[in-house]
């Protein structure tokens, strides 16, 4: 074991970790709304558009995010006639890759979280704002959505987890995220073992900060207080 | 004994055996992706310069051999935990690696060029046709000037833990920004999709794919060799493995004289490019 390069290379990977942050934090945010559209598109009555929203999900959950993220940083980039339009000016720089395929992903997984959210909201409390005569609209706002949010945080504090360990597929599009400067490092010490060991700890931690700050959030709109 | 403690002795033991059957044979790790050093046909069989010639050397040493694939960045790390005895993949002998592993003589040699697409402002560059970096003369240090000012906030696209990455990170050229990728093969795809303003490899790895491709890729600025670039390929050898690295020596030695590294080379690059 070579304990001085574990030191060394920690301000390297905390660094590093930085961008594993940045590109967690937007791909979430970004697929949150993705979530939320998609999860009351599923929940329309219309086939078609119920449909659409359930291929979404079913071929984003359904494939590897490796794959995802190489079809469209490698395979779009293949389309010659993409080049030449406007979309290329995002498609050609490796972090808006990632963050499409990161927020693509998670948006899918999400819209199924939402959707199970929603359906599980008793229709009494529906029933009991439209007595109180509140519009659809608001009832949707400001019963349906705060309470599913709150039903669907364990599951999306899991999503979360889930996703922050996705990130290190960012490397294989050459970003340099904790993932790929762990790799760097090691390209240059070929010692493996004590430079994973250190990132590995890295992202533990980010886990336990998620995992706790999800488990506050819990507590603090339980319903039972 | 109960039987759960006789199945793991038998376990053990089996294991024990295996090792020794694994002892007589050598095992070679080479990458499988960087034509026309080593590369897989359609079939997924291993071919290319370096397993033909593993296959002599191996002849040579009288030993019985196999062949297995490794993912580049993870050569040397694996040549240390002993899944294989020995890397042939391309490897240039560097000062950087001869500090984790040991090298035979070099048994090929191999320029490295730039690259880009054609219709590319870094085409043609007024450098010399070719540079040594171990003791750069005037004209090697014009053509660094030259390449920095032309490089200069460019991206470089290279395969991961190589002397082309080595060289770029060196800060010869300058200020490039550098994007590194797994294989070869991604950093040809992103050189062609535009992503790459140009990539640095070996000049045989730029032709072979314009080759298969149809790309239109062309080198340009000087090839490159000598200092961070390396002294050669030779076979990567855990160090105090003395023996194997001797019988490897005296191999290559045979196969020089015998004219087969010359056959084997000019088959696989088109020129004779063994040393």
């Amino acid at each position: 074991m070579d304990f001085e390069l574990m030191v060394n290379s920690f301000p390297k990977l905390l660094n590093a970790t930085l961008i594993t942050l940045k590109l967690l934090s937007v791909s979430l945010i970004i697929g949150l709304f993705i979530g939320l559209f998609f999860a009351i598109l599923r929940l329309n009555k219309n086939v078609f558009i119920n449909r659409f929203a359930y291929g979404y999900s079913y071929i984003f959950r359904g494939t590897p995010l490796l794959v995802q993220i190489f079809i469209i940083y490698f395979g779009l980039g293949q389309i010659e006639y993409l080049r030449s339009t406007i979309f290329w000016v995002i498609l050609k720089e490796p972090y808006w890759c990632a963050i499409i395929a990161f927020a693509l992903n998670t948006g899918a997984y999400t819209s199924e979280i939402l959707r199970s959210a929603f359906q599980t909201i008793k229709p009494g409390l529906i029933e009991a704002g439209k007595s109180l005569g509140i519009s659809n609209k608001i009832i949707f706002y400001k019963i349906q959505i705060p309470i599913a949010i709150r039903q669907s945080l364990p599951a999306y504090g899991n999503e979360i987890i889930l996703m922050m360990k996705g990130t290190s597929l960012a490397s294989t599009v050459t970003l340099m995220d904790l993932t790929g400067v762990a790799k760097y490092i090691i390209s240059t010490t070929f010692k493996p073992i004590e430079v994973f060991i250190v990132a590995g700890g890295i992202y533990l931690f980010m886990t336990f900060v998620i995992h706790n700050f999800v488990k506050f959030l819990e507590k603090k709109y339980s319903f039972n207080s | 004994m109960n039987i759960f403690k006789k199945s793991i002795f038998t376990f053990l033991f089996s294991l024990l055996i295996i090792g020794n059957v694994n002892a007589d044979k050598i095992k070679i790790g080479t990458e499988g992706a960087y034509p026309p050093w080593n590369s897989k046909n359609e079939a997924g069989k291993l071919i290319g310069f370096e397993v033909e010639l593993a296959w002599s050397l191996c002849r040579y040493m009288g030993k019985q051999c196999t062949i297995v694939e490794q993912d580049w960045d993870g050569m040397i790390p694996a040549l240390i935990m002993r899944k294989f005895d020995a890397i042939m993949a391309g490897m240039s002998i560097t000062a950087e690696r001869q500090k984790a592993i040991s090298f035979s003589q070099g048994y090929a040699d191999e320029v490295a060029s730039l690259a880009v697409m054609k219709g590319s402002s870094l085409e043609g560059l007024n450098t010399p046709a070719g540079i040594n970096l171990t003791k750069p003369n005037s004209d090697a240090k014009k053509a660094l000037k030259t390449l920095t000012g032309a490089l200069a906030g460019k991206t470089v696209c290279v395969q991961t833990a190589t002397i082309h990455q080595n060289f770029l990170d060196s800060g010869d050229v300058g200020n490039v920004k550098v994007r590194t990728y797994k294989t070869q093969d991604e950093v040809n795809l992103d050189l062609a999709s535009g992503r790459c303003d140009a990539a640095l490899a070996a000049a045989v790895a730029f032709s072979d794919y314009a080759e298969k491709s149809g790309k239109p890729v062309v080198l340009t600025g000087p090839t490159f060799s000598g200092g961070a670039f390396g002294n050669g390929v030779g076979v990567g050898i855990r160090k105090g493995d003395t023996e194997l690295l001797n019988s490897f020596n005296k191999a290559i030695d045979k196969a020089r004289k015998n004219g087969d590294i010359s056959r084997i080379a000019t088959k696989w690059f088109g020129f004779d490019a063994s040393m």
